[in-house]
């Protein structure tokens, strides 16, 4: 017997029913797409194609077209790669730790940001494949035997220890996802009337049946799989963070980067989940799945992991002090007022300062607010992944040798390549994919839903 | 069914009375036979300047550690109320008056904490020794010289009185005993007007709170245990004594919560409810391991000498070693190991088995980042560490089971109690 108590918000409007659900988000899929689809498809396409030329380009003339100098040998590669691996921890987030909290109202934006996830921890690969320079030898960062031409890995490295954790990551969000879809394919199935649909999400729903054992089963596998999801989504931006803090470079080595850059990777997720969706609901018409009160809560998470990070600031400058290290003291006081002072204040204005307006009702559940708010904090979280890997390196420990970094056309364009990708996918998923898990909002219809 | 209330009997507090004077005893015995052998051998050795060591700064360290300690459990009871209402958790509605009722010891740990530090601080912490700041003296400082502002502002120039340390010490006893005679006064108004309204207040109230303590949480951890090593430093630091202290107040309401049950009390929790309970003892026995896990390998794979210094004391000392290991042995292997079913965390001896064990653990967690810090290589493990904890341990259960009883066991108006009486996983 499900109880709500009264203090609940519904967090379905509109008085829906059970088949209403199933109307409502089939007829995305089942539809034409539309003009405003194709535009935005075609945009991207763009995108990509310029992208594409770039990342080719990067390959073909060797990593010496970006911007890399002596001294800054990490730039916005490793500040794109670490920033998309973080968008990519919303969506594990929502379906597996909110799962075992119980927290229902992830049924309604689960789909939607797991497939973002996946998407976003693809563009995230690009760049651990452009950085090689030679991206073909991309398996000499297994542990191989030497006759495939490569060389022992190095176990000490943090930087296996990444691509252990990401592919990981991938896989299982991977399995995460194409499971939660499977119910909803066989609705889709069941439903189809061309040819091709019909074979299609035939295919795609690997002949479920909907019986009770099936359902049995699949409940049991959820479980598991956010089980096995959680340590895993904790790991990797942990395990990124270990790129920079094993090192003994002033502003890198600091002890609370694991638990503070997994906090920044659930801020910059969520707040680019807030942005995709915001749009989803919008175009598609979804206002009473995903509603005001889910946006509010959207923002809180981003409030929360934003003031999280704002306090991980504060005490790594702080103990900067406290330590009595003059280089860690000058790192940081190079960061605030050195060459780099407006990547410093662009991200502490975006990721500690703004956020803190969701304190106010009004503005978190503005919609107009939520949207602006979202795409500042993915800056915001961009500009810390630069202010923590450029301006560490650029004033190295030998005065003679330091630098500035100033991006090249390669540096953007390959940037771009993942932008280009990224969205690609998403408005292919958004089309041909059902971006509400139908299944799951039906099992709460009933209990959460208002009556109007 | 939901009017319950706690009676404090007088078996119970005999019970209690029982232990506190098996501690005393105990305390009497480490005394008498430390003052007469044992430790005056090695005493000469340590001519640091300081004089030789005397064993009465043993019972101070302890008396700190046992401060900090218990301050850590009776804060947790009220963040752990807080998070409640701020997540608007429905299942813990009826036990909420438990992890509350560990907040009353805050008085009390608030004038114990600042008693300890105004009568011996300068014993404790070796940045409260004022000769280290004597330029040109034999003590001269100039590591400590450099923070001294932490500490002694605005007496920065002339570092007599710690006044920015103890103004902030006073400070965390106030937010933190406003907020929790807040929070329990708008819940008992509940039980007798009730209606949904004080829900919202309170989680007005908690939400504020909230973003205190995950400030005052990291400060107070620098201010009280960081500085004990005063060289030493880690940006995790504030959140790894958050950890140890939030798991080790989870484990004590799971424990109180259970016996209570078997005595008779609290007729809505049944095994769904221990499920959860168990479940945030294991889920947080295994974030305090990753917190100490993540410190541990970053100081130790970048080696470098100024904060490898905290390990090699604790490592490479015969005194420490072992409880360095058992350490993670009673906080993560064996929680680990022994939640890991759902059976496991939905019975009763199970959970009893683990949070006295998390309970004792975290207390040796706390013990490791104190006494190597301020008793070097003096330290030890005897009747003396065993007394002060049972005394303190007793004083807290006292003067919790107390408050406890002064209120309704079950918020009975708490808007979520209807979920919780139908909660099922």
């Amino acid at each position: 017997m499900q109880v709500v108590s009264s203090v609940r918000e519904p967090l379905i409007t509109g008085g829906k029913s059970v088949a209403d659900v199933t109307q409502d988000i089939c007829k995305q899929v089942e539809g034409k797409p539309t003009k405003s689809w194709f535009a935005a498809l075609t945009v991207s396409l763009m995108v990509l194609a310029f992208g594409t030329f770039c990342l080719l380009t990067t390959w073909w003339e060797g990593i010496g077209v970006w911007g890399l100098n002596k001294t800054v040998g990490w730039a916005w590669d490793i500040t794109n790669f670490v920033w998309w691996v973080g968008i990519g921890h919303a969506g594990t987030l929502i379906s597996a730790i909110l799962l075992l909290f119980r927290q229902r109202w992830r049924m309604s934006i689960n789909r939607a940001a797991e497939a973002m996830t996946i998407f976003a921890v693809l563009c995230a690969a690009t760049f651990i494949l452009a950085h090689m320079g030679r991206p073909w030898l991309f398996h000499w960062a297994l542990p191989l035997p030497n006759t495939f031409g490569s060389l022992w890995v190095n176990f000490n490295s943090p930087l296996v220890w990444d691509v252990f954790a990401i592919s990981t990551y991938l896989t299982v969000s991977l399995v995460f996802w194409y499971i939660g879809l499977i119910p909803d394919f066989a609705t889709i199935r069941d439903r189809a009337k061309g040819k091709i649909a019909k074979i299609a999400y035939g295919a795609l729903s690997m002949g479920w049946t909907g019986g009770a054992k099936t359902w049995s089963r699949y409940e049991a596998v959820a479980l598991i799989l956010a089980g096995l999801s959680t340590p895993l989504v904790l790991s990797v931006h942990t395990i990124v963070s270990m790129d920079f803090a094993t090192s003994v470079i002033p502003g890198w080595h600091t002890t609370i980067f694991p638990p503070y850059f997994v906090a920044g990777a659930i801020f910059s997720g969520f707040a680019m989940v807030q942005t995709l969706l915001l749009i989803t609901r919008k175009v598609f018409k979804l206002e009473n799945y995903i509603t005001i009160f889910h946006i509010e809560l959207m923002n809180i998470v981003i409030i929360i992991t934003g003031s999280i990070v704002g306090i991980a600031y504060i005490t790594e400058f702080f103990i900067a002090w406290y330590s009595g290290v003059p280089a860690e003291q000058y790192a940081f006081l190079n960061r605030m007022f050195g060459p780099y002072w407006w990547a410093y204040w662009s991200m502490m204005t975006c990721n500690v300062i703004s956020p803190q307006l969701f304190w106010s009702k009004k503005i978190r559940t503005s919609i107009a607010a939520s949207f602006i708010l979202s795409i500042i904090v993915n800056i915001g979280m961009w500009f810390e992944r630069f202010v923590i890997i450029v301006t560490s390196l650029h004033r190295d420990f030998v005065p003679s040798s330091w630098a500035m970094f100033s991006p090249t056309l390669y540096d953007i364009g390959d940037y771009m390549f993942s932008f280009g990708l990224f969205f690609t996918l998403f408005l292919l998923f958004a089309k041909f994919f059902p971006v509400i898990n139908m299944a799951e909002v039906k099992s709460i219809v009933k209990s959460t839903s208002t009556k109007d | 069914m939901i009017e319950e209330r706690f009676e404090f009997t007088s078996a119970a507090k005999k019970r209690i009375l029982t232990f506190l004077v098996a501690g005393i005893i105990a305390l009497v015995l480490g005394i008498v036979l430390a003052s007469t052998g044992g430790h005056h051998a090695e005493a000469g050795a340590h001519e640091g300047g300081h004089g030789a060591f005397h064993w009465s700064t043993r019972i101070l360290a302890n008396l700190w550690i046992n401060n900090v300690y218990f301050t850590g459990i009776a804060i947790i009871g009220l963040f752990f109320v807080t998070i409640q209402y701020a997540a608007q958790a429905g299942w813990s509605a009826p036990i909420i008056r438990i992890p509350l009722a560990f907040s009353n010891w805050l008085p009390y740990a608030g004038v114990l904490m600042l008693g300890v530090f105004l009568l011996s601080g300068h014993k404790l912490f070796h940045w409260a020794d004022h000769s280290v700041y004597e330029v040109g003296g034999a003590h001269y400082d100039a590591i400590l010289d450099g923070k001294k502002a932490f500490f002694f502002w605005p007496l920065t120039d002339h570092p007599n009185i710690p006044v920015f340390f103890l103004a902030r010490m006073v400070a965390y006893f106030v937010i933190w005993i406003v907020f929790f005679q807040l929070i329990k006064k708008y819940s008992q108004q509940e039980d007798i007007n009730g209606g949904d309204s004080y829900w919202y207040i309170i989680r007005k109230y908690s939400a504020m709170f909230l973003v205190l303590f995950a400030i005052t949480s990291s400060t107070s951890a620098w201010d009280w245990v960081m500085s004990a090593d005063p060289h030493w430093f880690s940006t995790m630091f504030g959140w790894y004594v958050f950890a140890s202290w939030w798991v080790t107040g989870l484990a004590l309401i799971a424990l109180i919560v259970v016996n209570l049950k078997d005595a008779g009390y609290l007729k809505m929790v049944n095994s769904n409810h221990l499920h959860d309970l168990g479940k945030f003892v294991f889920a947080f026995s295994i974030f305090w391991t990753y917190i100490w896990f993540s410190q541990f390998l970053l100081i130790y794979y970048a080696n470098i000498p100024e904060e490898t210094i905290y390990f090699v004391e604790r490592l490479k000392s015969d005194k420490y070693a072992p409880v360095f290991f058992m350490n993670l042995f009673l906080n993560f292997v064996l929680p680990f190991l022994i939640l890991m079913t759902r059976d496991a965390k939905r019975h009763a001896m199970f959970l009893k088995i683990v949070c006295t064990l998390v309970i004792v653990g975290h207390w040796f967690d706390f013990y490791l980042m104190f006494t190597p810090g301020m008793l070097k290589e003096n330290g030890g493990f005897g009747f003396m560490e065993v007394g002060l904890f049972l005394i303190y341990g007793s004083a807290f259960m006292y003067v919790m089971l107390n408050g406890l009883s002064k209120m309704g066991l079950v918020a009975k108006n708490h808007p979520m109690l209807e979920e919780s009486l139908h909660h099922h996983i």
